[in-house]
């Protein structure tokens, strides 16, 4: 089974990433972008008999390393 | 005093540490990350600057998972002592024996200059040698040296006086200049609840002989080995 799982910083938290791509963008001339946020993207391939329990793994895996919740938030998928 | 220096693939400061400690008096053993204890009669448990498994996914995160950590943490919950220095205050942040995490840095950019700090009390095992408010003049090199907490964990933090060091002037100004990281309340380093953990981003390591550039380091080091 495959997951995907993607990682955020919290409302609040300053990304000096997200601004710098942001300021990129408006050096390109691309306009309409209020704002940008950089995040990181897990696929992760899951040895589980259910969706169940594949999600159970990918979230111990999240809360446990994939994210620091602290500053991030995580949000799991299976793939069907 | 007997210090273990806890080397991962990727730390580049345990020899400079470990000399900073030798100079004070300490006994030095360098221990690798897949040992499972520290050695025996061990008092401080030291985690060195670098680039620990390439800062991959986030600074300290994959260091910070250890199996050496886990005696850190049972060295640290006997009361034992614990300093990480830079990379080692972000793992020390990530394994959840300091609370926060270092962020990149507000102006994105990797900083390395000589940096001043106010020494913030002087009753704790790591900075005995010091006087109250000392600004000491040691150096920075970090590209993640933000200090963040959420609201709630930062007032607890301050309440309980366990900020260690803080950025400021050469006069002992918390200016918005000295703060070149951008650390919530200029925080540089922090201490544990039991106040026997002390995370720090400056390097006091690097200032411990005059030939070097300064030796306002040396207090740290000098504090530690009186105090087993």
């Amino acid at each position: 089974m495959k997951a995907r799982v993607t990682v955020t910083l919290k409302t609040g938290v300053l990304d000096p990433q997200g601004k710098a791509i942001e300021g990129a963008l408006r050096s390109l001339g691309i306009t309409g972008i209020a704002g940008v946020r950089q995040g990181k993207f897990f696929e992760v391939e899951v040895d589980a008999a259910d969706e169940a329990a594949a999600e159970a793994t990918v979230k111990a895996a999240c809360d446990r390393l994939l994210a620091n919740t602290v500053v991030e938030n995580y949000r799991v998928e299976i793939a069907r | 005093m007997k210090a273990a220096v806890v080397v991962f693939p990727g730390s580049n400061r345990e020899r400079d540490v470990a000399r900073a400690l030798r100079l004070s008096g300490a006994e030095v053993t360098i221990v690798w990350h897949t040992e499972t204890e520290l050695p025996a009669g061990t008092d401080l448990a030291v985690l060195p600057g670098g680039f620990s498994y390439g800062d991959y996914l986030r600074c300290g995160a994959i260091a910070g998972r250890a199996h050496a950590m886990d005696a850190v943490r049972a060295h640290a919950a006997r009361g034992g002592l614990v300093l990480g220095i830079c990379n080692g205050f972000q793992i020390l942040c990530e394994s959840g024996l300091l609370p926060g995490v270092l962020m990149r840095n507000v102006n994105r950019r990797f900083i390395c200059h000589r940096q001043t700090l106010r020494v913030e009390r002087t009753d704790t095992a790591f900075t005995r040698a010091y006087a109250r408010h000392q600004v000491i003049d040691v150096c920075v090199a970090h590209g993640e040296g933000n200090y963040f907490a959420d609201p709630e964990t930062l007032a607890r933090i301050e309440g309980e006086g366990r900020v260690a060091f803080r950025y400021c002037d050469a006069a002992g100004g918390l200016t918005v200049e000295a703060n070149r990281n951008g650390s919530l309340n200029a925080i540089a380093g922090i201490y544990s609840e039991a106040r026997n953990v002390l995370g720090l981003m400056p390097h006091p390591e690097n200032f411990v002989e005059g030939l070097v550039g300064g030796t306002d380091g040396r207090g740290l080091f000098e504090s530690l080995a009186k105090a087993a």
